[in-house]
């Protein structure tokens, strides 16, 4: 199966990166941005393909290395490969 | 006494650590591969800084599961003293033997420079040859040195005192103008619980020589060599 994962700050973490890319925003004329936050999206490719144990293995890993759960949240969709 | 710096693919300042130890222990530091699970006996275990996995995914994120850290971990929790540096700060939080993380500095911005640094305490085997409230010039050179922790781990922190270092002006007032970074409560550098295990972004091994025009950081692995003996 195929997971695709994405891993945002929590809400109330300092995003200096997405404050850079609002402003550019608006320096291209985008007047209207009201706020940027940045995130990752990692794609994970696993043998399982049971859905319910896939996903358990997806939440594992991003448990243990993908977020570091203390100023990021994670969240992912699973595929059949 | 020995001491064990472990290199990681992309630390740079491996060596610098081994030459400031070889230089007050008298004799060279073991190096020692991430990828061996073995670790010699070591009475201090350094972290040094540099780039480990190009920094991918997050600083220090996947050197925290290299083979050899499930030994540095389980020394660190038996009392072994373990000091990281930089990279080696962000190592340990990721490892969980320091709360907290290192994010992006606010101004974004890769700060190569000397900061000024009071000393919170010199009750450990770190910092004994400073006084407590000194000020002291480390270098700096980060992009990920911004220290964060939740409100209640701040808490934690100040009161059981195990804030090590924190950015200052030349007076040794804490202030905003003072953070270069934007560390919450100006953090430098933080200790465990027992003050065994040290976490600083600033690198007092690129400051250990009069021909560079400094030697504060020379007394903190003096400290160590002393209080090992």
């Amino acid at each position: 199966m195929k997971a695709r994962i994405t891993i945002t700050l929590k809400p109330g973490v300092l995003d200096p990166q997405g404050k850079a890319i609002e402003g550019t925003l608006h320096a291209l004329g985008f007047g209207s941005v009201d706020g940027v936050r940045q995130g990752k999206y990692i794609e994970v490719e696993v043998a399982e393909s049971d859905p319910a144990r896939a996903g358990a293995e997806i939440e594992r890993m991003c448990e243990q290395l993908l977020a570091n759960t203390i100023i990021e949240n994670y969240a992912y969709e699973l595929d059949a490969a | 006494m020995k001491a064990s710096v472990i290199v990681f693919p992309g630390s740079n300042c491996d060596r610098d650590a081994a030459v400031v130890l070889k230089s007050v222990m008298g004799h060279a530091p073991a190096m020692v591969w991430h990828g061996d699970s073995e670790l010699p006996k070591s009475d201090l275990i350094v972290l040094p800084g540099g780039f480990s996995y190009g920094d991918y995914l997050r600083s220090g994120a996947m050197a925290a599961h290299s083979p050899v850290m499930r030994e540095v971990v389980s020394r660190a929790r038996a009392g072994t003293p373990v000091l990281g540096i930089c990279n080696g700060f962000q190592v340990l939080t990721e490892a969980g033997l320091l709360p907290g993380v290192l994010m992006r500095n606010a101004a974004l911005r890769f700060i190569c420079k000397d900061v000024l640094l009071k000393v919170e305490r010199n009750d450990t085997g770190f910092a004994r040859h400073y006084q407590e409230g000194e000020v002291v010039r480390f270098p700096v050179a980060n992009k990920d040195g911004s220290y964060f922790a939740d409100d209640a781990t701040l808490d934690r922190l100040e009161g059981e005192n195990r804030v090590a270092f924190r950015y200052c002006d030349a007076s040794g007032s804490v202030t905003a103008d003072a953070n270069t970074n934007g560390s919450c409560h100006n953090i430098a550098g933080i200790y465990n619980k027992t003050g065994t295990v040290l976490g600083l972004m600033p690198h007092p091994e690129r400051l250990a020589d009069a021909a560079l025009s400094g030697t504060d950081g020379t007394k903190m692995f003096a400290s160590l060599v002393e209080a090992i003996h």
